[in-house]
């Protein structure tokens, strides 16, 4: 097993297994966003309170778990990095940040623009505002500290220990609306009950895994682009760029 | 200790100091994290006097009265109520039963609101659903 890690995680060979697997991302993502549009804006009923704002949610949610899911990649992919020192897995945090900013970014965006009609308010200071927010600033801080330093070795050391320290703020944001009162609703969606009719609960999980697959294709092609940058001076890369001139 | 297990420690002592950090940090906050005080905790006295706060929630069934741009309804929590006055516009979700969060102060058992926001609660629904369990319920008090 730690054998077969090793190889898969040694950056040629990623580069190249990498390349194969983003149809198998690329294409279920394209499906299930198509049907889940379909479901979100066609299918699901309006909602008896909300009419058909509540079509807001199914962006605005799935992005929400995305923030939340892509920064313990993060900084696990971080701690991987720092204590076993693979290659992959700075690469692999590396690349996630910006993606993962641009989730936090759009779950900020489309509940503000929920909030104006529905609550009253573009934004007020709540526990789950407020920690989601913070979310964003750390992602922000991650790539700013990243690219603070010339060796992205030492980049990703520094860039680890603020992601795995940031980790804390995300039991905060999930259960921000439990344990503080809050404008922000709780949970619709838990283990045990789903407080939500059958064809929007779908259009949320169909939206949610397209965009499970999307942070899938767009992390492996950019981590096959980190890689050629990391790796410039060794054979490999220089391989791969004579054949690129090749083919073209 | 090898240098690996020394890597593994200094992760586990990361993660463990900022959990520490941050319990310690939200316990010295306590309830100033919280949003709202609901109308039970203004009557008992924690709510800041004279000063402006938020209250929070349902607006109860039959007490909404409009006059132009004022309206004047009460804010239960079904223990404790308070009348809430207040001139603007109310948003969407503004209705008898709803749960809303205000930002305004007391002033002789009056609460002067100065914003009005509508809380939404977790449950979705079409509006076909909602009306059957509305039923449902009329009868099951029949």
């Amino acid at each position: 097993m730690w054998k077969w890690i090793q190889a898969f995680a040694s950056p040629q060979n990623f580069y190249y297994t990498a390349k194969k697997i983003i149809p198998w991302f690329l294409y279920p993502f394209i499906a299930l966003t198509l049907v889940g549009l379909y479901w979100a804006l066609i299918k699901s009923p309006p909602d008896y309170q909300q009419g058909d704002s509540v079509r807001i949610m199914y962006v605005h949610v799935p992005a929400a778990w995305m923030s939340l899911f892509i920064y313990v990649v993060m900084a696990v992919a971080g701690g991987i990095g720092l204590i076993w020192q693979i290659k992959l897995a700075n690469v692999v945090a590396v690349v996630s940040a910006p993606i993962g900013a641009a989730f936090t970014f759009l779950a900020l965006v489309t509940g503000a623009v929920w909030g104006k009609p529905m609550w009253g308010t573009w934004w007020v200071w709540d526990a789950r505002l407020t920690s989601e927010l913070i979310l964003l600033f750390l992602y922000l801080a991650y790539m700013s500290l990243n690219n603070a330093f010339d060796n992205p070795k030492t980049a990703s050391k520094a860039s680890s220990v603020l992601a795995i320290v940031g980790l804390v703020n995300i039991p905060i944001i999930y259960y921000s609306v439990e344990w503080w009162n809050s404008l922000h609703q709780g949970s619709s969606i838990g283990v045990t009950k789903v407080s939500m009719h059958i064809d929007m609960f779908i259009a949320l999980l169909l939206i949610s895994f397209a965009f499970k697959f999307l942070y899938g294709v767009l992390i492996l092609m950019r981590a096959r682009d980190e890689l050629l940058v990391r790796e410039q001076n060794s054979r490999w890369v220089k391989a791969v760029v004579m054949e690129g001139k090749n083919n073209d | 200790m090898t240098k690996r297990q020394n890597r593994m420690l200094f992760v586990a002592l990361l993660v463990a100091g900022a959990i520490l950090a941050i319990t310690l940090l939200l316990q010295a906050l306590g309830s100033n994290t919280n949003y709202f005080y609901s109308p039970t905790e203004v009557a008992e006295g924690k709510a800041p006097v004279g000063k402006s706060f938020r209250l929070g929630g349902l607006v109860a069934k039959g007490s909404v009265k409009r006059k132009d741009m004022k309206v004047n309804f009460d804010v239960t929590d079904n223990k404790n109520k308070f009348n809430i006055e207040y001139t603007g516009i109310l948003p969407d979700l503004f209705r008898e039963g709803q749960g809303i969060i205000t930002t305004g102060s007391l002033v002789d058992g009056t609460f002067l609101a100065t914003e009005v926001l509508a809380k939404h609660d977790e449950n979705y629904m079409p509006p076909e659903v909602a009306d059957a369990l509305e039923k449902a319920k009329e009868s099951k008090q029949k």
